[in-house]
C-alpha cells in the first residue's frame, strides 16, 4: 500500500479562509487540538477577494439599524427561503464578531467621532457594511491570520483532502495530499469542520480561483451527508467584461454604494425601469432621491442599482440581449460622473475604490475616475451548501461541521452582499466551537480506517496510470465550465438542462480517461483530474435542484417558468446520495418562522 | 494576434533550465493567462502558483524578463514580445518546482513577531475611538498582500541569504503595521535591533520599488522603525530615561 504520513486532532478544519481561521481559532479556544488544512497558502484564500464590507447592525451610521432591521433585510434577501433561526443568530451576533475583529487589530475606516464606518450596500436598509476601502476581505483575512498563528493550532498549508473518513457512520478523519511533492497524509480527527467555500470553478465566468472546485460540498456528498438550495448560485451583477482574459473579476458592489450608476448604451439608467414589488416600497423615484441616499441622508430611499444582485445581474443581461449592450458585451457602470456632485471627485473615488481605480488601470486601460467601467454579470457564490443545524453548524452526518460558503441556510434564494463575511465570523465561530465540543465528547482510540485509505490512496494514483491519450484534465474542465455557464447559467429552462446532466455523463467519462503526465510533485494536471470528481458531483447536484425549482425565485431563474409561484416558497431542495449511488432529489419543508420573527418581517414592511 | 515565445523555467529543487514554448497572446492578456494556456496546452505538470488574478492575493509572484512581478498584474503588451517573455521564479527563496518557491521562511519569521496588543478599550461597551488620520498610517501597511516580491529583491536576503538574522521588508512591513498601530502598546524595538536585524537594511529602496500595492516600504515603514531603534537604544538621553525604567520592558 502507499506510503503516508499520520496526524492526530481533535478537531480537523479544511480551509483558512475566514470561515476556517474562525472555527480554528474558537476550537482552540475550547481546549481542543487542532489542525487546519488549506489548499493554498495561508492568507491567499478567497476570502481575500472579499471588497466591500461585512454587515453587521452596529448602528454608528445610521442609529435606527439593529438586529431586527438586519435580519428582515436577509430574509427579504433570500426571498424567505432561508433558514430563520440562522438568519436571526447571523443579524443578533455579528456586530460582536465584527468588533471583536477590532480586538485582534483590523482597522477599519473610521466615522468623524471614531467609530467604525460603516456604508450602504444592495438590499440592506441603513448602511451597514464594515468596511476598509474596498479590500474589507484582506484586512479580516489578515487579522485572522496572524491572530491564530499564536493559538497553537497546526497549520498544513498547501494541503488538499480527497476524502474523508466515517466509522460507524461518524466522521474520524481525512485522507489527502500535499502538493508540495504529493506525499499521502491521514488526518484523523473526532470532528471536522469543512470551510471550503464555493463552487465557481464550474462556470466559465467568474471572480472564483482555482481552488473554488466544490471541495467541501462533494466531500459532504460523499461521506452521506444532505446538500441543499444548491440551485441559487449567485451571479454578481458587475464582474470585468474587457479585456477578455479578466472577464469575470469582481468590480465590488462599494462602487455603487458610493453612488456609482448604471447605464445602457443609449446611456439610460436602466434600473429604474424593472423595480420588483417587493422592494417598491424601499427604492428611490428618482436619481435625486438616489444621489441623497448614498450621500447619507436617512429620509431617502436606495437607489435601483442597490437593489438584490440576482435582480440587477438579470437587469443587466436584458439590456444586453436586447441589443443596449457596451461594445464587449456589458453595460456601463459609472462613478466618475459624481464630479458633477462633489468637488475633488477624483480623489474622493481613488480613496474610497482604491483597488478598483488600479484594476482597471492596470488590467484594462481605464481611469475610473473620468470614464465608466464596463461590467456585467460573473459567477460569484453559491447560496447552498452543506445542510446544517443552525444552531451548531453540524451536518447531518454526526462529527460533520460546516462553515461559510460551503454551508447552506442562511442566505437562501440570494444572498445579500456583505452578508458573506459576517457569515463566516458567526458560524465559522459557532462551528468551531460546537466541533471541539463534539470532539472532546468522544472517548477511546481511533478505529482501523485501513481499508478506507486503501482506497482513497489507489484512486488518487490511478490517474498517471491512464492511457496518455485522452484530453488533458484543463480541457475537460475548461468544456464542463463552458457547458454549466451555457445550459445552467443565468437564465436556465428545462430541456438545455436536461441536455446538460446528458453532457455531464459524457464528461464524467472523458474526465476518468484524462491522462496525466509526470510525477507527483506540485503536478497542477493531476491535482485538475482529481478535483474534477468534486466538481462534476456538484454540477449535477445544481442542475437537478434547478430542473425540480420549476419557478423563478432569488439567484435562480428559470425561462419556462418566469413567475414566483406561492407553492415553491414552502420547499428547500435536498440533494443526498442514495443507496444505489445515484443523487437523490428531495423537497424539504422550509424551516418555519417563528411568530416573533413572523412579527419582526411585519414590522419592517 | 500574435505568436510568442516564452522561456519558462523547469525544474526541481533549482536543478532544470529553460523550456521553450510558443503560444498565442491575443488581447489583454496578462503572464499568467500566458502560462494558463501553456499548461492547457502543451504542458499540464507546469507548477505554478495563483489565486485570485487580480492583484489582490500575492500568490504569482515570479521575475518576467527578470523583473520580479505578480504574473497576473502583468500584461503582455508591456512587454517586448517579439525579444520572447522569460520567466523564472524568485531567486531569494529555495526553489520547489519550476515557477514555485518554498516561502515557508516568511511564515516562520512572521510567528516570532509579537503580536497585537491592544490598550484597554476607551468605552465602557468594550470599542475604541480612533481617528481616521490615525488608522491611515499603519492602513497603508495593511495593504500588504504577502507576495513576498520584496523580500525577493532584498540584496540581504537574495545576494547575502541572512534569513537567519534578517526578517527582510516585508516583516518590517508587519513590525510597521503593529509598532504604528493607534491601539498597540507592545514595544518590538529590542527585538527589531537584535533579532529580526533592521540594522542590515541600507535603504536602498529595492524593496519599494517592487511593490505591487505602492507601499513606501523604506520611507513609511524601515526608517521609521530605524529611528525608533535609534532613539530607544542609542540616544543617551533615552537610555538614561530607560535606566531610569520609564520605558516600558
Amino acid at each position: 500500500m502507499a506510503s503516508y504520513k499520520t496526524l492526530e486532532f481533535d478537531v480537523l478544519v479544511i480551509g483558512a479562509g475566514g470561515a476556517g481561521l474562525r472555527a480554528a481559532i474558537e476550537a482552540s479556544a475550547a481546549g481542543a487540538k487542532v489542525g487546519v488544512v488549506s489548499k493554498s497558502l495561508l492568507g491567499k484564500a478567497h476570502t481575500v477577494m472579499a471588497e466591500g464590507g461585512v454587515a453587521a447592525s452596529i448602528g454608528n451610521v445610521d442609529d435606527r439599524d439593529n438586529w431586527r432591521v438586519h435580519f428582515s433585510d436577509t430574509m427579504r434577501g433570500g426571498q424567505y427561503l432561508n433558514n430563520p433561526r440562522m438568519a436571526e443568530i447571523h443579524a443578533k451576533e455579528a456586530p460582536a464578531r465584527v468588533l471583536e475583529l477590532e480586538a485582534w487589530g483590523a482597522l477599519f475606516d473610521r466615522t468623524k467621532d471614531g467609530r467604525i464606518l460603516q456604508r450602504n450596500f444592495g438590499g440592506h436598509k441603513f448602511p451597514r457594511l464594515a468596511h476598509v476601502g474596498d479590500r474589507t476581505g484582506l484586512e479580516m483575512i489578515r487579522t485572522l491570520q496572524d491572530h491564530a498563528i499564536h493559538k497553537q493550532i497546526d497549520f498544513h498549508m498547501e494541503c488538499t483532502v480527497v476524502t474523508l473518513l466515517k466509522h460507524d457512520g461518524r466522521v474520524t478523519g481525512a485522507f489527502g495530499y500535499y502538493r508540495e511533492h504529493g506525499q499521502f497524509v491521514v488526518i484523523r480527527a473526532n470532528a471536522i469542520v469543512l470551510a471550503t467555500g464555493g463552487i465557481g470553478k464550474s462556470f466559465s465566468i467568474t471572480s472564483n480561483s482555482w481552488e473554488y472546485t466544490a471541495d467541501g460540498h462533494a466531500l459532504a456528498y460523499r461521506a452521506g451527508a444532505d446538500l441543499m438550495d444548491m440551485e441559487f448560485v449567485q451571479f454578481h451583477p458587475t464582474g470585468m467584461v474587457w479585456p477578455p482574459s479578466v472577464r469575470g473579476i469582481l468590480v465590488t458592489e462599494g462602487v455603487r454604494g458610493e453612488g456609482g450608476v448604471l447605464r445602457n448604451s443609449q446611456g439610460k439608467r436602466f434600473m429604474f425601469d424593472d423595480i420588483p414589488d417587493l422592494y417598491k416600497n424601499q427604492t428611490a423615484k428618482d436619481e435625486e432621491e438616489g444621489w441623497r441616499y448614498v450621500t447619507g441622508d436617512k429620509d431617502a430611499n436606495r437607489p435601483p442599482e442597490l437593489l438584490t444582485r440576482d435582480h440587477v445581474a438579470r437587469c443587466i443581461n436584458r439590456e444586453v440581449k436586447e441589443g443596449r449592450g457596451s461594445p464587449h458585451g456589458g453595460v456601463y457602470l459609472d462613478i466618475a460622473w459624481i464630479k458633477e456632485k462633489i468637488p475633488n471627485a477624483q480623489e474622493h473615488i481613488k480613496k474610497k475604490l482604491p483597488s478598483m481605480y488600479h484594476q482597471f488601470k492596470e488590467l484594462a486601460g481605464v481611469d475610473i475616475t473620468t470614464e465608466a467601467m464596463e461590467v456585467g454579470p460573473t459567477c460569484h457564490y453559491v447560496m447552498g451548501g452543506v445542510r446544517v443545524d443552525a444552531e451548531t453548524q453540524m451536518s447531518t452526518v454526526p462529527g460533520l461541521f460546516a462553515a461559510g460558503e460551503c454551508a447552506a441556510g442562511l442566505h437562501g434564494a440570494n444572498r445579500l452582499g456583505g452578508n458573506s463575511l459576517s457569515d463566516l465570523l458567526v458560524f465559522g465561530k459557532r462551528a468551531g466551537e460546537h466541533a471541539a465540543a463534539f470532539a472532546l465528547g468522544q472517548t477511546g482510540p481511533f478505529p482501523d480506517a485501513n481499508a478506507q485509505v486503501a482506497d482513497a490512496a489507489a484512486w488518487a494514483e490511478e490517474p498517471f496510470a491512464r492511457d496518455q491519450n485522452g484530453d488533458n484534465p484543463f480541457r475537460v474542465q475548461h468544456d464542463l465550465q463552458a457547458m454549466m455557464h451555457a445550459k445552467v447559467g443565468i437564465v436556465r429552462i428545462d430541456s438545455e438542462m436536461r441536455e446538460a446532466l446528458d453532457d455531464l455523463k459524457s464528461l464524467g467519462e472523458r474526465s476518468l480517461a484524462a491522462p496525466v503526465s509526470g510525477n507527483r510533485d506540485f503536478n497542477p494536471g493531476w491535482h485538475t483530474a482529481m478535483d474534477m470528481r468534486n466538481m462534476l458531483t456538484v454540477a449535477e447536484a445544481v442542475t437537478l435542484a434547478a430542473v425540480e425549482r420549476q419557478e423563478s425565485r432569488g439567484a435562480h431563474f428559470r425561462d419556462d417558468f418566469p413567475a414566483k409561484d406561492p407553492e415553491a416558497a414552502k420547499f428547500n431542495i435536498v440533494l443526498r446520495q442514495g443507496s444505489d449511488g445515484a443523487m437523490q432529489v428531495v423537497r424539504t419543508p422550509v424551516v418555519a418562522r417563528t411568530d416573533e420573527q413572523d412579527a419582526v418581517i411585519k414590522e419592517m414592511g | 494576434m500574435a505568436k510568442v515565445n516564452f522561456k519558462i523555467w523547469r525544474g526541481e529543487k533549482g536543478d532544470g533550465g529553460y523550456k521553450e514554448y510558443t503560444t498565442e497572446v491575443t488581447e489583454g492578456m496578462v503572464v499568467l493567462d500566458a502560462v494558463h494556456q501553456i499548461q492547457a496546452e502543451t504542458a499540464p505538470d507546469l507548477a505554478v502558483r495563483w489565486n485570485c488574478k487580480a492583484g489582490k492575493c500575492g500568490s504569482c509572484s515570479a521575475e518576467i524578463n527578470g523583473k520580479p512581478r505578480l504574473m497576473c498584474m502583468t500584461r503582455c503588451s508591456d512587454l517586448p514580445l517579439h525579444e520572447g517573455v522569460t520567466i523564472e521564479p524568485m531567486q531569494a527563496f529555495p526553489h520547489l518546482r519550476d515557477l514555485v518557491t518554498d516561502v515557508s521562511f516568511n511564515y516562520r519569521a512572521k510567528k516570532q513577531i509579537k503580536p497585537f496588543k491592544p490598550r484597554k478599550p476607551d468605552a465602557p461597551d468594550g470599542t475604541w475611538r480612533m481617528s481616521q488620520v490615525d488608522v491611515e498610517k499603519a492602513q497603508e501597511f495593511r495593504k500588504c498582500i504577502e507576495c513576498y516580491l520584496c523580500q525577493n529583491v532584498c540584496h540581504v536576503l537574495r545576494e547575502h541569504a541572512k534569513h537567519d538574522e534578517f526578517i527582510g521588508p516585508r516583516l518590517f512591513v508587519y513590525s510597521a503595521a503593529l509598532e504604528m498601530h493607534p491601539l498597540d502598546t507592545e514595544d518590538r524595538l529590542k527585538d527589531l535591533k537584535d533579532r529580526d536585524g533592521i540594522g542590515y537594511c541600507n535603504i536602498t529602496k529595492c524593496c519599494t520599488t517592487v511593490c505591487p500595492e505602492h507601499i513606501t516600504i523604506t520611507d513609511n515603514a524601515i526608517i521609521p522603525l530605524k529611528e525608533r531603534v535609534v532613539d530607544a537604544f542609542y540616544d543617551p538621553l533615552a537610555k538614561l530615561f530607560r535606566g531610569l525604567g520609564k520605558k516600558k520592558s
